[in-house]
C-alpha cells in the first residue's frame, strides 16, 4: 500500500512541469502590465505580440516535433490575406470570429501540405517548405484582381471587435487584442506540449525509429501538429492584417520566414517560452538598431546572432543561473505552503 | 502446437545481397526460442523484416496466424510485437519516467490525446514507476536519459519493450557490451516473464543462449541452417564448424 502511494507521487512528476512557473506567472503579468505601463508603445508591443504568436506556432513544430521550416510564412501570409478578403468583402465581419475563419483556412493548408514534410530528411523539408511559401507567394502576385497584386490588399476595413470595441489609432485595442489572443493560444499550446501528445511528440524529435517501435503513429502526429501549427500561423497572420487593415505580399515573403527562425535561434526552442523572449528581444534589436543606423541594422543583428552561436545557450543560461535559483526557491516554497494547506483541510 | 510468429519463405534482397533467403521460422506460444548465427548472418535484418522496419522482397509473416507482412511497424506493436534494439536507441532528451510514461500512455491508447497530461492517471502513473523499480531505475527517474550510465540505458531500453506488455518480444542482443551486475538484472527479468509471453532471443552470448533457450534456430548466410533442443545444437558438427570458423577468423 506504501510503496503503492509513493509510486503515485512519483509518478506524479509526470505532471508536475505542467505546473505554473512562478517566473511563468511573472512573465505574463508584465506582459498584461505593459499595456497599461506604456501607453506610447502599443504599436511595437503588438507587432511583438504577432511575432511572438507566429514564433511559438513554429516552435511547435521544430521545437517539439524537430520539423524545420524554411517556409513558415506560407500560413502566416495565408491567414492573412483570408483575413483581408473576409473583410474587405464583408463575409465576415467581426474580427474575432474573422480571425478563427482565417485560422481554421491556414490550418486546411497546413493539413494538405503536411503529407509534403512527412518524407524526406531536414533538407529536404527546408526545401518543400520554402517552395510551398514562394508558390503561394507567386500565386497572391498573379491574382491582383483578388489580392491586389505588388500593391497589396488595400480597402480593407475592420469592423469593431465584439461589435464594441473601435480598433483606435493608438493601437490601444490592437495590442490588447493581439495580447489576448497570444495568452489564449500560449495556454491551448503549453497544455499541448504537456500532454501525452506532446510527450510522443518529443520522443519523435529524439528518436523517430524508436517512438515507431512503441507504437507511435509517427506519421500522423506529424500531420496533426503540423495542422496546429498552421493555424497558430494563419491567426498570427490574421492579427497582422486585422491590427494594420493592409495585407501585402511581404507577409509571404522568405525573409519574414527567416526572421522567424532567427526568433527562436535567439529564444531557443522546445520550452515555449523561446518564441516569445526571442521575438521581445529581436524587436526590441530591430527598433532600437533601426533607429541608431536605418541602412546598416541587420549587420547588428548578424553580429549577435554569431555571438549567440559563439557563447552557446549554456553559458548563457549559466548566467542566469542565480535568477533561476531564486526562482526555484520561491516554488517550493509556494508548493510547500500549497501542500500545507491542503493537508490542513 | 500454436505459432505465436510465423515467417513464409521470407527474402530480403539489397541490390545483390541477399540478406534473408527462404527464411520460415517458426516461433511456437510462450516458447523461449533463440536465434544464432554468426556476424553478418542476417540476424537483425529478419528482425527488421518482422517490426516492419524493412519490407521483405518475397514471402509472408503471420503474427497469431494473421498476416502482418504489409502492415505499419507501430500497428505490429499494437498487435503485441515488440522488440528491443541491439544499439540503444532511446529519446535522450527525455527521462526514464517520460520514456516509459510515453510507451505505457501509447499501449493504452492516450498517446494521441492532448489535453490530459501523462501523470494525471494514477494507475498509469503508478505502473510506469512499478516497471522503473523492477528494472532498478527508481533512483534515475527524472535524469535525462543522456546522462545515464551505459547499464543502465541498456535497462530503460528493455524496460521500454516490456511497458508495452508485449505477447511476442524479440530481444536483439540484450546484454550487449552491459557491466556484469546489470547483465544479471536483466537476465532475471527476461526470466521472469510470464510464461504466455513468447520470446525470440537474438544473442551472441551462448552462455546466455544456453541457460535460456528452449529451442535454437541457427542462421547463416540469410538461410535457416538448422533448428533444435539446445542439446542437438551444442553438439551439432556443423554448427560448431561454422561458429569455429567464425572465432578462428575474428
Amino acid at each position: 500500500m506504501k510503496a503503492q502511494t509513493t509510486g503515485n507521487a512519483r509518478g506524479r512528476q509526470l505532471a508536475s512541469a505542467a505546473h505554473w512557473h512562478p517566473l511563468e506567472i511573472l512573465f505574463w503579468l508584465a506582459a498584461f502590465a505593459s499595456y497599461y505601463l506604456l501607453p506610447s508603445k502599443h504599436l511595437i508591443l503588438t507587432e511583438i505580440a504577432i511575432l511572438a504568436l507566429f514564433a511559438l506556432s513554429l516552435d511547435l513544430i521544430l521545437g517539439y516535433a524537430g520539423i524545420v521550416s524554411l517556409g513558415h510564412a506560407a500560413f502566416f501570409g495565408f491567414g492573412a490575406y483570408v483575413a483581408g478578403l473576409l473583410a474587405k468583402h464583408q463575409i465576415v465581419t467581426e474580427p474575432l470570429f474573422a480571425l478563427v475563419v482565417a485560422g481554421m483556412a491556414a490550418m486546411l493548408l497546413g493539413f494538405v501540405t503536411s503529407f509534403l514534410v512527412l518524407r524526406g530528411s531536414d533538407l529536404t523539408r527546408i526545401m518543400v517548405t520554402l517552395g510551398v511559401a514562394l508558390v503561394l507567394r507567386e500565386i497572391a502576385n498573379r491574382y491582383a484582381w483578388l489580392t491586389g497584386g505588388a500593391d497589396g490588399l488595400q480597402g480593407v476595413s475592420i469592423e469593431p471587435l465584439l461589435g464594441l470595441f473601435r480598433f483606435d489609432m493608438f493601437g490601444r485595442t490592437a495590442h490588447a487584442y493581439a495580447l489576448m489572443v497570444l495568452f489564449v493560444l500560449f495556454v491551448l499550446a503549453r497544455r499541448i506540449a504537456h500532454s501525452a501528445f506532446g510527450l510522443s511528440l518529443r520522443a519523435i524529435k529524439a528518436n523517430a525509429l524508436r517512438a515507431t517501435a512503441v507504437g507511435v503513429p509517427v506519421n500522423t502526429r506529424l500531420i496533426i501538429v503540423y495542422t496546429i501549427a498552421a493555424f497558430y500561423a494563419g491567426v498570427a497572420g490574421a492579427l497582422l492584417t486585422q491590427t494594420t487593415a493592409f495585407s501585402s505580399l511581404d507577409v509571404f515573403s522568405f525573409e519574414r520566414s527567416a526572421d522567424l527562425l532567427l526568433v527562436l535561434i535567439i529564444g531557443g526552442t522546445g520550452y515555449l517560452y523561446g518564441g516569445l523572449i526571442g521575438a521581445i528581444v529581436f524587436k526590441l534589436m530591430q527598433d532600437y538598431l533601426s533607429a541608431l543606423t536605418p541602412q546598416y541594422w541587420p549587420f547588428w543583428i548578424g553580429l549577435v546572432l554569431v555571438l549567440i552561436v559563439l557563447v552557446g545557450r549554456e553559458r548563457f543560461s549559466n548566467w542566469t543561473l542565480p535568477v533561476r535559483r531564486l526562482a526555484a526557491r520561491l516554488d517550493r516554497r509556494a508548493s510547500r505552503a500549497g501542500r500545507v494547506t491542503a493537508e490542513g483541510r | 502446437m500454436v505459432l505465436a510468429l510465423q515467417t513464409l519463405d521470407l527474402d530480403k534482397r539489397f541490390g545483390g545481397i541477399v540478406a534473408a533467403n527462404g527464411v520460415s521460422l517458426r516461433v511456437e506460444k510462450g516458447a523461449r526460442h533463440a536465434l544464432i548465427g554468426p556476424n553478418g548472418a542476417g540476424k537483425t535484418t529478419l528482425v527488421n523484416l518482422l517490426t516492419g522496419l524493412l519490407q521483405p522482397t518475397s514471402g509472408r509473416i503471420l503474427l497469431d496466424g494473421q498476416d502482418v507482412t504489409h502492415l505499419q511497424p507501430h500497428k505490429r506493436v499494437k498487435r503485441g510485437l515488440t522488440r528491443t534494439f541491439q544499439i540503444n536507441q532511446l529519446f535522450s532528451d527525455l527521462t526514464p519516467l517520460e520514456t516509459v510514461g510515453l510507451a505505457v500512455s501509447e499501449r493504452r491508447g492516450l498517446g494521441g490525446n492532448w489535453w490530459r497530461l501523462v501523470g494525471s492517471r494514477p494507475e498509469l502513473a503508478s505502473e510506469v514507476v512499478g516497471i522503473l523499480e523492477r528494472f532498478g531505475l527508481a533512483d534515475v527517474l527524472n535524469e535525462r536519459t543522456a546522462t545515464l550510465p551505459y547499464g543502465k540505458q541498456r535497462l530503460l531500453e528493455i524496460a521500454l519493450a516490456i511497458a508495452s506488455q508485449p505477447s511476442v518480444l524479440l530481444l536483439d542482443e540484450p546484454a550487449a557490451g552491459v557491466p556484469e551486475d546489470e547483465r544479471h538484472a536483466i537476465l532475471g527479468i527476461v526470466g521472469s516473464l510470464p510464461k504466455d509471453v513468447t520470446v525470440l532471443l537474438i544473442e551472441h552470448d551462448m552462455d546466455l543462449v544456453f541457460k535460456f533457450a528452449t529451442w535454437i534456430s541457427v542462421l547463416v548466410n540469410g538461410a535457416l541452417f538448422v533448428e533444435g533442443r539446445p542439446e542437438a545444437i551444442a553438439r551439432d558438427l556443423r554448427v560448431r564448424e561454422v561458429y569455429l570458423g567464425e572465432t578462428a577468423h575474428a
